[in-house]
């Protein structure tokens, strides 16, 4: 199926015991399989309740290597607390307002996903006076694991540079 | 208890006005215009009708008035930045005499929280302040209630006017200069509406916010602040197609302070219609809570005052 060629994002949670090449061994069951590392948290000055160290691994496979990945993390050991996508992906809607045509909305939107976080589902432009006056735009993009935050802070960037308002959704609040 | 009211706007007349069904006795009425004290209690009605005929309370001085026999300074006077004056010597004067003080006026608790505070800790006099975020919603108290160090975030809409601009734009696809107009004619924003649109009001409340969360260190200055001149109904129009509307939102949280337009749920508890406020506080342990109401209005935040007026030591133990 062509489904199965298809690379999505992924997001692990390990626990690793505190001793010297812990974290490249747990890597290593990651790159053998064919998956693509983005990211690696370690939070070292944290301890779980059993003494260890929580790390989180986003990487990049298709459906079937992530098993198998997976599987590879268990069978070395490596305990995995957490594995999957969907609870990790994240949508992130913002407003754009300004001269959005003039400084190159497709710039700004290539710059955007090139964060490297996000990827841009869907773009609406209102300009109701034409492209010469204030125009807006919202944008909807799916960010994985954590890259909420910094896809934000790409768009604050660019916008910032280009001289553009940004309408952020409120983190965390609002929902009933 | 004896109240001497400094400010004879909306909310130092309301706080008159109601002293006496609450118990206290008016004893100092002033505004920039004069004064009018009564070591036996004001006749609250006819210093009112003074100030409605002539412009002025009476003849008296301000000095005059923080000079008197009370028990309670209230600060009502108008907001002012960096610092803070008058309001701040009010402050100072009622402390350095051991008496409380109530401030309705956000200024000295924005500006110079830390100096209150250190003034207030040389005092035999307290100091409360409940009626400066929010007007009528009690806030700090139910922030105090829970203990500062349990709140682990304050976010909400501070501000009715720009609410009011916002959801009228919204649900009348009309742009920001008509609403705004219409705004100023019903009285709900003032003919300069710099302060309330550009969000240094909302931006006041939450650095006295983050100063009780947080026990001081926080001024306008540490706020990151944008305000809602340059929303077009356009941007409303495509957050509205998409189930959102947008709300100017101030948020204090992980020590931060920022006040912007913010995308929310268009059904969401925090898209509050008209000139209502919301302030959501997150708990540590009992979750999220959502307190709405009147976040301005004479009545309305004199009714805060006089809840401070409530908690204060009776004068006997001060």
């Amino acid at each position: 199926m062509s489904e199965s060629e298809t690379v999505r994002s992924y997001t692990v949670r390990l626990e690793l015991v505190d001793e010297p090449g812990e974290l490249l061994r747990a890597l290593e069951p990651v790159a053998d399989n064919g998956g693509n590392l983005l990211s690696i948290f370690h939070e070292r000055g944290n301890v779980t309740p059993r003494g260890h160290i929580p790390v989180e691994v986003d990487l990049e496979a298709t459906p079937e290597r992530f098993e198998v990945i997976v599987e590879a993390l268990r069978d070395a050991g490596v305990n995995v607390v957490r594995a999957g996508s969907e609870e990790y992906s994240e949508e992130l809607v913002v407003l754009l307002v300004g001269h959005l045509v003039d400084t190159d909305l497709s710039d700004t939107l290539s710059r955007i996903e090139d964060c490297g976080g996000a990827s841009i589902d869907d773009v609406a432009l209102s300009a109701p006076d034409g492209t010469d006056e204030l125009s807006s735009a919202r944008i909807r993009m799916d960010t994985h694991a954590g890259a909420a935050e910094q896809a934000l802070a790409t768009v604050r960037e660019v916008a910032d540079e280009k001289g553009l308002d940004v309408v952020e959704p409120l983190a965390g609040g609002g929902e009933p | 208890m004896k109240l001497a009211i400094l400010g004879a706007g909306a909310v130092g007349r309301s706080v008159a006005e109601l002293a006496g069904e609450y118990g206290h006795t008016v004893m100092a009425l002033a505004d920039s215009g004069g004064a009018a004290v009564d070591a036996d209690g004001l006749d609250v009605d006819a210093v009112l009708e003074r100030k409605r005929e002539s412009g002025a309370v009476g003849d008296g001085t301000v000095e005059a008035a923080l000079e008197a026999e009370y028990d309670a300074l209230v600060e009502a006077t108008p907001t002012t930045l960096s610092d803070a004056q008058p309001g701040f010597g009010h402050v100072r004067a009622a402390l350095e005499r051991d008496r409380h003080v109530v401030l309705a006026n956000k200024g000295p608790v924005a500006e110079r929280y830390d100096e209150v505070r250190a003034l207030a800790a040389d005092s035999r006099g307290e100091v409360l302040f409940e009626a400066a975020v929010a007007g009528a919603i009690p806030t700090l108290s139910t922030i105090n209630s829970f203990g500062a160090e349990r709140v682990t975030a304050v976010r909400g809409v501070l501000n009715g006017t720009a609410n009011f601009v916002l959801s009228r734009m919204a649900a009348e696809g009309l742009d920001y200069e008509h609403v705004l107009a219409e705004a100023q004619d019903l009285g709900v924003a003032e003919a300069d509406p710099s302060f309330d649109v550009e969000g240094t009001d909302a931006a006041l409340k939450c650095a006295i916010l983050a100063n009780v969360l947080y026990g001081g260190g926080y001024t306008l200055a540490d706020a990151e602040v944008a305000g809602i001149r340059s929303i077009p109904g356009s941007a409303l129009e495509l957050a509205a197609e998409d189930g959102r509307t947008v709300r100017l939102i101030g948020e204090v949280a992980d020590g931060e302070v920022r006040v912007g337009p913010r995308l929310v749920p268009e059904h969401g508890t925090l898209a509050v219609g008209g000139t209502t406020n919301i302030v959501q506080l997150e708990t540590e342990h009992a979750g999220r809570l959502n307190i709405s109401g009147a976040g301005a209005g004479g009545p309305e935040t004199a009714s805060a005052v006089l809840a401070d007026v409530g908690r204060l030591s009776p004068p006997d133990a001060r």
